[in-house]
């Protein structure tokens, strides 16, 4: 049999929700029927009556008295359901029910995260590149782990966001290490001076974590994606990373990782390379390096020998010379060898090979490069004096400075040269003291440039031994007094050569296509990052302590294509 | 041809947040309503046929068609819709809302806002109360009693009253109401009583004598939803100020009739001739029941009341209101979640409405159909829950989401409108 209780509680005032959710709790409750919590307004009883809830002893109740009306199955039902009242009215709700709003886009996201540097992308495919279009709007950095992109999307992103001054890592990008926090699946890595640029993700994770094993440390990793370097990409993002890095003064040592790069895609990789004074270690696996080493690059084929290299050179970074551009006036670009050895001569143009198009000789290395005349230099030219066709009549030039010193003075006065390269060889049968002439026709050299408002740099090797005849050191001091660069080394003096003309001359390749310039600031500020896609990417940024954002991403107009293409042609 | 969308969706947006409604008076709705005719009723919601129309809103034809003395019982006025005799048109199309059903006929007596900025003008009847009335389409004798005196007794008091405050500033009163606790639509308490007090002075002074005052005064004061009427009113004089801006993707209508929901769009269509509705079925709210109802009883989403979150305010602004958000068991993070869900699909954030609890940050204003399609997101509609039967009244409120497939058929008219 149904009984039904009352409670009037008078004073107590609770907002009409308040008093809608305890009914539906008392409802709930095992063994009641109904139930009614109301204000004892007269229309509220009204309400009461048309559920057969209103008895004589609520009809009681006053507009400000808080009516309880129970209809249990028997009398303890009733009894025990108003008894539970004030538990239920106090009654408080878990913790961590009070979820942050999660954004449903990348808009959203930014706008809750205004910090954040970086959109992480892990979303379908076929979607990548519209969350990666929306993160570049908003003009931040891109990490696009999706793969599944076409050739054409990505194409497009990285341009855009070249143009925006901005990176787009990826497609297919699994990891990156920036200002300490890994994106994607990085390692947990030391921090120190190598930076890193990347086209494959474990390639990136190999090298780094063996820097790490071998006690270096890195300042940023950054992936681009393992089409980035193809031909049709060209490298945009390595190019970018790479000029990061270059500008970031706590990246004192490079590394720049890919499987074989597209042919014209390296040299523009390289050129840019070059354009640093810092060691740049080369891992193009795979890739047959036009040398082992040229200049600031170092090329290794395997990703333990990157590590080995990057870390012994950033314990004991080069410090490099700088080179003395600012002396020289406009115009002053060419190098003149003056030989007396042939095969000094031959070395030279084979260095100067990494570093400079086309030298010309007397004896070139290829036909193509053959001076049209070998008295009248052209261009960057190296005469090998000791060539019959000047030593028919005359000593060879090792024993007769003669015929050196007036094409030395000769040089000087071409407005286009910047540079003289000597060789003095001494020893048994060689000239008794070259120096003694060759000294003043360096400085008269030096001073007819001076004269004419331009700069003149001799650069001699001095071939010979402490125990030669000529008093090597005496040799080498009346050069240097002359104003000469002496080295005893033609390798050296070669590469000193080459790099100063080479900075002489811009190569087309370093000025033409330059990508306009990323601000790097955002590397030394604390990520923040939006990820929209794998949760776990979210999870692994805020384990290392840096700022993320969850989008809680859903396919753009539920994934219908028709919508999507109008969408599209709405935003012009 | 070259639309600049967002430019135009600015200027909508604009127009709508510096619409200045202000309650300027009442009057009789075939005076003062455009179009209103003797043979016509106004309903809530997109168009619809005594067929098609669901139990509230036949009820509230009922009714009316009983308060204008046309009809005597349920058949007669029955006949007079089904034949003809009588036609339904939308209050939306009329420049008027009313609230659930929203059934005003010739005779009763409407709220007049002005807009100041732009002199439109939007109309919407006087709030009945709680219980048994028209508007949950209850018809008894009692209900149209209290229709009676609304119109004979309160409206020319309050007619005279308005005339004699020179006017009462809605966007003002809104604007402190929201600070207060409300969000516009299913709490107006603190507006009612803001409203309350910009009339009592002046019915004091306009009614005819102490018992009437009284009687009116309570009325007001009783009624926590007194001001939804002309705050409605206020609304859509904001909402169709927006409309008509060639290219705009904002919605300046969301309206249901209890059998569909309906929306139109600024940049399609006009606002009272070759007016563009998208509609579809519209869904059951959830919610929290009166005693002795449950989901079961409800009746399909239905009123005009869904103009304010269509102008920035209701769901959009839960964030200020979380004392209601336990209509969905939520807890008062849900609220501000709920508001900051809207900020996705909203051109911008409302100059003069704005939360406290948000840092003062304005209301999301301007629903754009391109967001809530993009991001499947449809907006948040906090509503009053009708019985599905004719004069049995409200029985709960709660939230609900109007169809996404409405947006969607917008959003593709809007392509073969400006051929894209």
């Amino acid at each position: 049999m149904a009984v039904t209780k009352v409670e009037i509680r008078s004073g107590a005032y609770y907002d009409s929700v308040v008093l809608m959710q305890l009914q539906r709790a008392l409802a709930d409750l095992p063994g009641v029927i109904d139930a009614g919590v109301v204000m004892g307004t007269d229309a509220n009883k009204e309400v009461l009556q048309q559920s057969d809830l209103l008895t004589e002893e609520a009809k009681t109740a006053q507009p400000d008295d808080m009516l309880i009306v129970v209809k249990g199955e028997d009398e303890t039902a009733a009894d025990d359901a108003l008894g539970k009242v004030d538990s239920l009215l106090s009654r408080k709700r878990g913790e961590g029910v009070e979820a942050a709003y999660l954004p449903k886009s990348i808009e959203a996201a930014v706008d809750m995260l205004p910090d954040a540097q970086w959109v992480l992308i892990s979303v379908p495919g076929r979607y990548a590149a519209g969350v990666a279009r929306q993160a570049l709007e908003h003009n931040r950095h891109v990490f696009l782990y999706s793969d599944n992109v076409s050739l054409d999307d990505e194409i497009s992103l990285k341009k855009d966001a070249a143009e925006k001054g901005l990176l787009v890592m990826g497609p297919d990008c699994g990891t990156a290490i920036v200002n300490g926090i890994g994106l994607g699946f990085a390692n947990r890595v030391r921090r120190g001076n190598i930076g890193v640029v990347a086209a494959s993700g474990t390639g990136l994770q190999q090298t780094t974590a063996r820097i790490h094993q071998m006690g270096g440390g890195i300042t940023h990793a950054l992936g681009t994606g393992g089409r980035d370097l193809k031909e049709a990409v060209g490298a945009i993002t390595a190019r970018q990373g790479l000029q990061l890095l270059i500008d970031d003064p706590a990246s004192e040592v490079i590394v720049l990782v890919s499987k074989p790069p597209a042919p014209s895609v390296a040299e523009k990789l390289l050129a840019l390379a070059r354009a640093t004074e810092k060691p740049v270690v080369v891992d193009f696996i795979g890739y047959t390096p036009p040398a082992r080493r040229m200049d600031n690059l170092y090329f290794v084929s395997t990703f333990d020998e990157a590590a080995e290299l990057a870390v012994s050179l950033a314990e004991n970074p080069p410090q490099p010379e700088p080179l003395p551009l600012e002396k020289f006036a406009a115009g002053q670009k060419y190098l003149r060898g003056l030989f007396s050895g042939g095969t000094l001569a031959f070395e030279a143009q084979l260095i100067l090979k990494e570093y400079l198009p086309d030298v010309l000789s007397n004896a070139p290395l290829d036909p193509s490069l053959k001076m049209k005349d070998a008295v009248v230099s052209e261009g960057n030219c190296i005469v090998d004096l000791g060539e019959d066709e000047f030593t028919v009549g005359r000593l060879h030039p090792m024993m007769d400075n003669d015929l050196r010193i007036r094409r030395l003075l000769k040089e000087a006065e071409d407005p286009e040269v910047a540079v003289i390269f000597l060789d003095v060889v001494l020893g048994d049968g060689a000239h008794l003291d070259p120096a003694s002439e060759l000294a003043p026709a360096i400085a008269d050299a030096k001073a007819i440039a001076a004269d004419a408002g331009r700069y003149l740099e001799v650069v001699a090797v001095v071939v010979g031994t402490d125990e030669d005849p000529q008093d090597m050191d005496a040799q080498i001091t009346m050069l240097k007094n002359a104003g000469a660069r002496v080295e005893t080394s033609n390798d050296v003096a070669t590469r000193y050569v080459g790099k100063l003309i080479r900075a002489l001359n811009p190569t087309p390749e370093s000025t033409a296509e330059k990508l306009p310039p990323v601000d790097g600031a955002f590397l030394s500020q604390p990520v923040a990052a939006i990820n929209a896609g794998l949760q776990s990417f979210t999870d692994s940024v805020a384990a290392q302590g840096a700022e993320v954002l969850q989008v809680d991403w859903r396919p753009p107009a539920g994934g219908n294509e028709m919508l999507m293409a109008i969408l599209m042609k709405m935003k012009g | 041809m070259a639309i600049d969308i967002q430019k135009a969706n600015d200027e909508a947006t604009n127009r709508m947040m510096e619409a200045h409604p202000v309650l300027v008076g009442l009057g009789t709705a075939r005076d003062v309503i455009p179009g209103m005719r003797d043979d016509l009723l106004l309903h809530a919601g997109p168009p619809i046929t005594w067929e098609r129309a669901s139990g509230p809103m036949r009820g509230a034809i009922i009714g009316a068609l009983m308060f204008e003395g046309k009809a005597k019982d349920e058949a007669e006025a029955e006949k007079l819709v089904t034949s003809g005799e009588i036609k339904l048109e939308p209050c939306h199309e009329h420049d008027a809302v009313g609230p659930m059903a929203g059934v005003t006929s010739p005779s009763m007596t409407v709220y007049i806002i002005e807009n100041k900025t732009h002199g439109n003008k939007a109309y919407s009847n006087i709030n009945e109360g709680y219980g048994k009335v028209l508007r949950y389409g209850a018809y008894s004798e009692e209900v149209l009693e209290r229709l009676r005196w609304l119109d004979k007794v309160m409206g020319p008091v309050l007619a005279d009253a308005v005339e004699m405050s020179g006017g009462i500033d809605i966007r003002a009163l809104l604007a402190e109401a929201l600070h207060m606790g409300d969000e516009g639509h299913n709490r107006n308490k603190a507006g009612s009583i803001l409203f309350l007090k910009a009339l009592a002075p002046y019915v004091a002074k306009t009614a005819p004598n102490a018992d009437v005052a009284s009687d009116i005064l309570k009325a007001i004061g009783d009624n926590a939803l007194a001001v939804l009427n002309p705050v409605m009113a206020a609304c859509k004089a904001m909402a169709d100020a927006g409309h008509g801006v060639e290219g705009s993707t904002i919605v300046t209508t969301m309206a249901r009739n209890g059998t569909d929901f309906g929306i139109r769009v600024s940049g399609i269509g006009g606002l009272r001739s070759e007016t563009r509705w998208f509609t579809a079925p519209v869904a059951t709210p959830k919610g929290l029941y009166f005693p002795g109802f449950t989901e079961d009883d409800a009746s399909g989403d239905i009123g005009d009341s869904t103009i304010t979150e269509t102008a920035g305010i209701g769901g959009f602004a839960m964030a200020t209101a979380p004392a209601i958000v336990t209509f969905v068991s939520g807890t008062p993070k849900d609220a501000i979640n709920a508001t900051m869900e809207m900020y996705e699909i909203t051109h911008t954030e409302h100059k003069f409405f704005n939360m406290p609890v948000l840092d003062f940050r304005g209301t999301p204003t301007g629903i754009d159909i391109r967001k809530v399609v993009e991001k499947g997101i449809t907006p948040r509609v906090n509503t009053g829950i009708a019985h599905k039967n004719a004069g049995v009244g409200q029985v709960g409120a709660g939230l609900v989401r109007p169809p996404m497939e409405m947006f969607e058929q917008a959003l593709i008219a809007y392509a073969q409108k400006y051929g894209l």
